[in-house]
């Protein structure tokens, strides 16, 4: 998702060398992936630029409270602090010695591939604030964002999505309301309603569409990743603890209110996802928090025509091979970009990545740690991936794309009368996905209405929106 | 024994050229059925910005098919939705004008200096002897029209009938009008081979579903024109053009015509494979300004150009400085089908008796699709053409 400027007013200046060096590795995402790959390729000799939208390493994954906040402890509300505080160090120490020329504040809007590769960014809406790094390989660790199935009432205020509730908590501190329901699918909804009791808030109850008897399907699996055993155990004893109930098989239908959410509708599921009429049950709230997972943020390889693989949870993901290697000669890819698996599995890829490129052998119980950890993310997604029939939960005048207020009624005409099958087509026909987010947010239900049952990846040539003047200006030098 | 035929002809190509083939065919009488390897609008009029210009062209056979052409759009449009199949005031209700959001806006052409404007005036002249209106409007009152154009333009000349249309919109609501009118639309469908009969005649064709006999066959397969022909054993030179297209933020409309510098003419008739740009600058009813043109001969090479976004942006916030201060949303490409004349390839092709061609309008497919559909038509029944079809004869190419 676009990072509005104003999340980073304590951006520094590019500075001169960051443009006209050429690097040997340029880091696109400062989150777990692109740290870790930063920090370990800076560590075996390689000059290494490091590009983020935001303010502050971490990405979406570690937030933090904005400085002015005074927040004591923020390691309280994060999994794995101690991991970061790690890499922020070396990240520090790396950036004084003069390996890493660390970039905040730069959004990649295009990659140009070559023996040396150029990245352009932009670095906000002034005429003069853009870049071009050059680098001799390229690693994407643009992470993802969330995946969005839409619902009538799904536009009012007080809904968020699970991603964000957790944000608003990591990096302001703030509850989305006093009486949050949690939906949707996925482990991030268990990870979010922990976050929210734990900050103070009720939580009715987390209303999750899968019944997870896929999980049964692989022990073995789940045997090999105690830890993510652990770390589930923990949110569900926190949930125990503050009487929160689970609904499984059952997804949040409809959203209630004028001014702002006041209660949802939770209807049971069958195993396609279609609502059981007469399940409905009406639950009080002020907030409600949902996500269904998400989505591998992957646009500057694909539009270079990188090789992409459909994940178990129908999402797109860049395929690479044992060395994190993209189909594109010089360009590498970790973490989410690779399949949405969380930061541990990051971890492992960024600097299982750093070391192939850096050319050093790849320690096996590193290989083995991402093996076993990719494993249990695909476990995972399989068990999460959306069932077909959730559609019939719209109503014709349900917004399906926000931006651009398209109701799914328009979206089936499209399809039913005047011959699209597949998202780009709705898109031109209707305007779905034409909106400021790019359809990040109605994509897959677009390609889902559509009746396209092959998900790919959507273009975007532009991978954020770009001030005109900038297009025009002089490359800088 | 004898079985007739499913259908009278098969249109292969559901693109706005192809639509409209179905459209008029249908409409005089003919059983007609659309095959297309991909969906409704999926190669070079998903990609275009809906020019209907007269403009941009010189007097000759071009114009005149330019001219039919508006007419037609200007008849199409005026048509109440309800004759064009669905249910009036249902989803996209309206009439067919509205539908496929038409709008006669006019195009206004701008001369930088005094030499460029004497040019365009004599351009202009020549338009109008055949036919076109062209206003000259003196440097000063160029701001009536556009008031955020730059300072200092000689002048322009201002042409009534230039128009746009939503082009993916037209070809799916003229398709819909032929479906509903007893057209078939078989989307998804490859054509992979055309077969003849002993005597040279099209007997019909193959796809990856099966057979279909069928006398005649319309080659509207644009950009990838030339492949068809080469199923049916014929040769018809047609070559990618690629071009982009910036797409900005949302705005209030502050331009108001298709608004382009001179020079534009210029890389439109040029046949040079290296890269042109003039921007040509438009509103659309929806709020984004559409920034085109590029034009350049790489293949179907589809990777972003930095150099031509920044060329077009550069040209752009030439002609209105106010973009500058925009945000560019998102850009796309496409490959215009280029001939080497820069003629389109329309009729039946006299190698092949059976074969018709309506493909290789370069960047004016949207424009003279009615004008072909029509003229394919007149031929396919046997009626006499409102056109001289021989400059756009597909044999036109072979000696060379």
């Amino acid at each position: 998702m676009p990072t509005s400027p104003s999340d980073h007013p304590n951006r520094p200046e590019a500075g001169e060398r960051a443009v006209s060096e050429v690097y040997d590795l340029a880091v696109v995402g400062a989150g777990p992936a692109g740290l870790a790959a930063a920090v370990t390729a800076a560590g075996l000799g390689l000059r290494c630029a490091l590009l983020d939208a935001g303010p502050r390493p971490g990405g979406q994954y570690y937030r933090h409270p904005a400085p002015g906040l005074g927040a004591v402890h923020p390691e309280r509300l994060h999994h794995g602090w101690a991991a970061f505080a790690a890499l922020s160090s070396r990240l520090k120490v790396h950036t004084a010695a003069g390996r890493i020329t660390y970039l905040t504040g730069h959004q990649v809007w295009t990659a140009e591939r070559g023996e040396i590769w150029r990245l352009h960014a932009t670095l906000g809406p002034e005429v003069g604030a853009h870049a071009v790094v050059r680098a001799r390989t390229v690693l994407l660790a643009t992470g993802a964002y969330e995946r969005q199935l839409p619902f009538p009432g799904w536009t009012l205020p007080g809904v968020v999505t699970a991603g964000g509730a957790q944000a608003m908590l990591k990096s302001g501190l703030v509850l989305p309301g006093r009486r949050v329901v949690v939906a949707g699918s996925g482990p991030l909804l268990l990870a979010a309603a922990s976050s929210l009791v734990s900050a103070g808030a009720t939580v009715p109850a987390v209303v999750e569409a899968t019944s997870y008897l896929h999980y049964a399907k692989g022990l073995p699996t789940l045997a090999a990743n105690p830890a993510k055993l652990a770390e589930g155990a923990g949110h569900g004893a926190t949930l125990l603890r503050h009487g929160v109930r689970l609904r499984r098989s059952s997804a949040v239908v409809e959203a209630h209110g004028t001014e702002r959410v006041t209660a949802v509708t939770v209807a049971r599921l069958d195993r396609d996802w279609r609502p059981v009429p007469g399940s409905e049950r009406r639950i009080a709230c002020d907030a409600l928090a949902v996500g269904h997972g998400l989505l591998p943020q992957i646009e500057l390889a694909t539009e270079l025509g990188a090789r992409t693989r459909e994940t178990p949870d129908g999402s797109v993901a860049l395929a690479v091979d044992s060395g994190m290697r993209t189909s594109l000669a010089g360009l590498w890819a970790a973490g989410e970009t690779c399949g949405v698996g969380g930061a541990d599995l990051a971890l492992a890829e960024g600097e299982l990545a750093a070391r192939v490129i850096a050319g050093r052998p790849v320690p096996p119980a590193l290989r083995a740690r991402r093996e076993r950890r990719r494993a249990f993310a695909e476990l995972m997604a399989a068990a999460h991936r959306p069932g077909p029939a959730w559609t019939e939960w719209l109503r014709p005048d349900t917004d399906v794309c926000r931006c651009e207020e398209v109701p799914a009624a328009r979206i089936r005409e499209a399809v039913e009368e005047l011959g699209a099958g597949d998202a780009r087509t709705v898109k031109l026909l209707t305007r779905a996905g034409m909106g400021w987010c790019q359809g990040r947010m109605c994509g897959p239900a677009v390609a889902c209405l559509s009746g396209d049952d092959r998900p790919r990846a959507d273009s975007r040539p532009l991978a954020c929106p770009v001030p005109l003047a900038q297009l025009a200006g002089p490359e800088p030098s | 024994m004898l079985t007739r035929p499913p259908y009278d002809v098969v249109v292969v190509g559901a693109g706005v050229v192809g639509a409209a083939c179905a459209y008029y065919a249908t409409l005089a009488g003919l059983s007609v059925a659309v095959v297309d390897r991909g969906p409704v609008a999926g190669g070079t009029t998903g990609a275009g910005e809906g020019n209907l210009l007269v403009s941009d062209k010189e007097p000759g056979p071009e114009l005149d098919l330019a001219l039919l052409s508006t007419r037609l759009w200007g008849e199409l449009a005026a048509e109440p939705g309800a004759a064009f199949g669905g249910e009036a005031g249902r989803g996209t209700g309206g009439g067919f004008g509205e539908r496929i959001e038409y709008e006669a806006k006019g195009g206004l052409v701008v001369a930088s200096g005094e030499p460029g404007m004497a040019a365009l005036r004599a351009f202009a002249e020549g338009q109008r002897a055949a036919g076109v209106e062209a206003v000259e409007i003196a440097g000063e009152r160029l701001y009536e029209l556009e008031p955020h154009l730059a300072p200092g333009p000689a002048g322009g000349v201002h042409y009534p009938q230039d128009a746009q249309v939503q082009p993916a919109l037209a070809a799916a609501h003229l398709l819909r009008a032929a479906r509903s009118a007893g057209a078939e639309l078989r989307l998804g469908e490859t054509v992979t081979a055309v077969r003849t009969r002993p005597d040279g005649s099209v007997l019909g064709v193959t796809t990856d579903r099966g057979q279909i006999d069928v006398p005649a066959v319309v080659n509207a397969a644009g950009t990838w024109g030339g492949e068809l022909a080469r199923l049916a054993g014929v040769a018809l030179p047609v070559l990618p053009r690629r071009g982009f297209v910036l797409v900005t933020e949302p705005l209030p409309r502050i331009v108001r015509h298709k608004v382009y510098a001179a020079d534009y003419v210029a890389d439109v008739a040029s046949g040079s494979a290296a890269l042109q740009t003039s921007a040509v600058v438009e509103g659309t009813p929806a709020g984004p300004v559409l920034i085109g043109a590029s034009r350049e001969r790489v293949g179907f090479d589809r990777t972003l150009s930095v150099e031509v976004l920044r060329r077009l942006a550069v040209q752009a916030a030439a002609l209105f400085p106010v973009l500058a201060e925009v945000a560019v949303q998102r850009a796309y490409r496409g490959f215009r089908p280029y001939l080497p004349d820069h003629l389109p390839a329309i009729g039946a092709d006299a190698r092949l008796p059976g074969l018709y061609h309506a493909c290789g309008h370069e960047g004016a497919g949207i424009g003279l699709a009615p004008a072909t559909g029509l003229l394919i038509s007149r031929q396919l029944t046997g009626k006499q053409p409102e056109l001289d079809l021989s400059p756009f004869r597909a044999d036109r190419f072979a000696r060379s």
